[in-house]
């Protein structure tokens, strides 16, 4: 079993983007990273002068390193961008479908968690098109993963670990809450490093935002399903960056599956630096994507 | 004149849109191939095939959206409506997945194909990827475009397109949010619903009317202010200091003003969302929207609206389709 | 069809208030022989419910001293009369005039429940399949009790639509009125 870095969704400085991915490379026993940016292409011209460096530090350091497109192209700037993403020569994760035309036939590229891959006809497809690897849309079952990957021919990745990426809008919540408009947002997300939290009118935590995406308030974790996962043939677990502990929460994962630590211990030692401080694994097994295996289990027995 | 696509989550909406002159109606099956699986809605088999007769004699056209995403080890259900909607004689079946489009292009190449908004295709790339790989022939707009972005696009495609003019508008990019399996465990995706009715809950208490989905309290109203349906991103929710309607107020499209401007941005169908709705708001929106598209195909100005009692919240929006939502 | 923002003529207090001391079996009865006959006609209305065939629905009529209780089924459906609240899966409440809007396609559920003119308790699910499966059958209620006294039915007609003119109800289908 593999780790596979996703694309971190937040906007963070510069110099702490690039410490984050530097210390990633030197010390995260982990196996492929997506670099880039996913949410809002007005981010990337903060950060991108650390690209090279931060690649280079990668992959002398043993690990794949892949480029995610946005998760939703609109603008013309955004196609241009996307058009010189695909000519970088590395290997492009696609999270927006508009991506794939750009890429030659024959150029291998990867299947990010944002496109909509729920059956073996649209999975074959795109294996067929040239995806070397597929990570799952993160609302599937662990009974639909299972079929996919048994009827994969490529390495399939699930969404283990961070808060859910639920929905992209061309609408910035981020410019919305803070009364400004998308053009003149003054980047204003960059005060919330894993997002801002949404909370009902009773006061439950309910969702996160993160400028024109909408997040689960609680943090995917799906320790507790690794046997799970194993046996429905998932090759990679997906860990989504966070502010903090995420190198730390890397090694737990490695640690987890190579069975020097079990589910209960990390799920207890990553909840202080898990946004949201609460865990989720319910679209695996559960009723709905917010319940948690270990919570309910507890809740049965006790 | 504009074509005017019109829902119908029954036989009997069906026949009432056709009398009140729309130009296409579309429906869907009775199950989970479709993104409107409500309780009590759609059509059998047998009820399409007289639908689109009844369209037929009256030189309507009917269109059978099978626009969820098949469910893996289960692709046959959604095989079959394809093959169902040809049989029945439909003018065009609306898909969206890349999987189901392969399907429905290889085994079913004279069926027309429409993209459905839920495949969210939001650029000319994404258009004209899908016209030229599985021949669809017309694109559903999502509802995140402005009108200047529809301009552009339609220059750059050769395919009809299609936009939403009235109705419940989704906030998110359609087709590519998890936000209702997230809370219910049902999505739009998977099972063709948002924020289902089976999760929803209404509690009264000191003259407050809560509505609740999966538990979680969405909207809270006076006894007496209108009470929209507690769909999950129009709720009022809190963020630190801010208590509100943080995705979306609860208000739905009318982009009616908007007809001759979409007219001149060379879109060449309007549609109206509302399968869940009533034969008689049927009735009266295609009416009205009927009565617009021949004024603005005449180069008069659009009739006033008289529609505001139909929409959610009693109150409307243009959307996306003005810059100023974003 | 009507604007929504006018207001719902309520049943006038001289015709509900007998409601509150008549036995109200006979009428339970009545309305049991009325809805089989519908089902009989329209099965759709029964096949549309789906799963929700064997729920119970109360139907209540806010301006009326009783509350019917539906118990769907294609062969015997029965409807009771009730002056107490009954339990049932599915509760819908309004004035008189709204509900037999909402059965002759007068007026659209929905707007009926956004403007709150229309309450729906318990099993939302149900109520909108009932609610859907009415909205297929095109019911004309006046006709179906026309039918019911056989061809003297044709001679209550113009009364039924006296009734209507008077009351500002609506007892028949949105689309059989002039």
């Amino acid at each position: 079993m593999q780790l596979t870095v996703g694309p971190n969704m937040y906007f963070w400085d510069a110099a702490i983007w690039r410490d984050f991915y530097l210390r990633l490379a030197d010390e995260a026993p982990v196996d492929t990273v997506v670099l880039g940016e996913l949410v809002c292409s007005k981010r990337l011209p903060f950060y991108q002068h650390h690209f090279q460096e931060v690649i280079d530090r990668l992959r002398a350091a043993g690990k794949t390193v892949a480029m995610t497109s946005l998760a939703l192209i609109t603008l013309k700037r955004e196609r241009k961008l996307t058009a010189e993403l695909v000519d970088m020569g590395l290997e492009i994760e696609v999270n927006d479908l508009s991506t794939l035309p750009l890429i030659p036939e024959g150029q291998p590229f990867s299947v990010g968690p944002l496109v909509n891959v729920y059956n073996e006809g649209t999975l074959r497809w795109l294996a067929a098109r040239g995806a070397d690897r597929i990570c799952l849309p993160p609302e599937l079952p662990l009974s639909s993963i299972a079929i996919l990957a048994a009827a994969s021919p490529v390495p399939v990745e699930a969404w283990s670990w961070g808060r859910l990426p639920l929905a992209v809008s061309s609408r910035c919540y981020h410019a919305r809450l803070n009364e400004r408009s998308k053009d003149n947002c003054q980047f204003i997300c960059n005060a919330d490093p894993d997002g801002r939290a949404v909370d009902t009118l009773d006061g439950d935590s309910f969702l996160a935002i993160n400028g024109i995406q909408t997040l689960s308030a609680s943090c995917a974790n799906a320790a507790h399903q690794l046997d799970g996962l194993r046996q429905a043939g998932v090759s990679a677990l997906r860990l989504s960056p966070q502010f903090r502990g995420f190198t730390r929460l890397c090694q737990m994962f490695r640690d987890l599956i190579d069975g020097r630590i079990d589910a209960d211990t990390l799920s207890a030692n990553a909840l202080p630096d898990a946004p949201g401080g609460r865990y989720a694994d319910g679209f695996l097994t559960g009723h709905a994507g917010v319940d948690w295996s270990a919570e309910v289990k507890r809740a049965g027995l006790g | 004149m504009m074509e005017l696509v019109c829902p119908a989550g029954t036989p009997a909406a069906l026949r009432a849109a056709v009398d009140a002159g729309a130009h296409t109606i579309y429906c869907g099956f009775a199950d989970e191939t479709n993104a409107r699986n409500f309780p009590g809605l759609n059509f059998n088999r047998a009820e399409l095939a007289e639908g689109v007769a009844y369209a037929r004699r009256r030189g309507a056209k009917v269109l059978v959206a099978i626009n969820t995403f098949p469910r893996a080890g289960a692709e046959d259900i959604w095989h079959r409506a394809v093959a169902d909607a040809e049989a029945a004689g439909a003018h065009a079946a609306i898909l969206a997945d890349l999987g189901l489009l392969a399907y429905a292009a290889e085994h079913h190449p004279n069926l027309r194909r429409h993209l459905s908004v839920q495949a969210a295709a939001a650029n000319p790339d994404a258009i004209n990827f899908y016209a030229n790989t599985f021949g669809v022939r017309r694109v559903v707009l999502p509802r995140v475009l402005t009108v200047a972005e529809i301009t552009a696009i339609n220059r750059e495609i050769d395919v009809e397109t299609e936009v939403f003019v009235f109705g419940g508008l989704c906030v998110m990019a359609e087709g590519r949010c998890s936000l209702s399996s997230y809370i219910t465990g049902k999505s739009p995706n998977m099972n063709g619903v948002c924020s289902p009715p089976s999760h929803v809950q209404y509690v009264e208490s000191r003259g407050e009317l809560s509505a609740k989905l999966g538990g979680y309290t969405i909207q809270r109203n006076g006894k007496d202010a209108p009470a929209p349906y507690p769909t999950l991103c129009k709720g009022c929710f809190s963020s630190q200091d801010k208590v509100g309607h943080v995705f979306e107020d609860p208000s739905s499209l009318d982009a009616s003003d908007l007809i001759p401007a979409l007219a001149e941005a060379g879109v060449t169908a309007l549609k109206i969302e509302g399968r869940q709705r009533s034969r008689a708001y049927v009735a009266q929106v295609v009416r009205s929207f009927r009565a617009a598209v021949e004024a603005v195909d005449k180069g008069l100005p659009v009739p006033p609206g008289t529609l505001a009692s139909l929409t959610e919240g009693q109150a409307a929006t243009t959307g996306a389709y003005r810059k100023t939502w974003r | 069809m009507s604007d929504i923002h006018t207001e719902f003529p309520t049943v006038p207090l001289l015709l509900a208030s007998p409601l509150r001391l008549v036995p109200l079996a006979p009428l339970s009865q009545a309305l049991t022989i009325l809805a089989r006959r519908m089902v009989a006609n329209h099965p759709g209305l029964i096949s549309r419910l789906g799963p929700y065939v064997s729920s119970s629905f109360a139907v209540d009529p806010t301006d009326l001293p009783v509350t019917l209780l539906l118990h769907p089924h294609p062969t015997s459906m029965r409807i009771t009369l009730h002056r107490d609240p009954p339990r049932a899966d599915a509760r819908i409440a309004g004035p008189l005039s709204a509900l037999l809007g909402l059965v002759h396609g007068t007026w659209d559920g929905d707007a009926l429940f956004f403007s709150r003119d229309l309450v729906i308790d318990g099993d939302t699910s149900a109520a909108l399949a009932l609610r859907n499966a009415i909205d297929d059958c095109e019911i004309d209620l006046g006709a179906e009790i026309a039918g019911l006294t056989g061809p003297f039915g044709r001679l209550l007609m113009p009364f039924i639509a006296l009734a209507e003119r008077r009351t500002g109800m609506p007892l028949r289908r949105a689309e059989a009125r002039p």
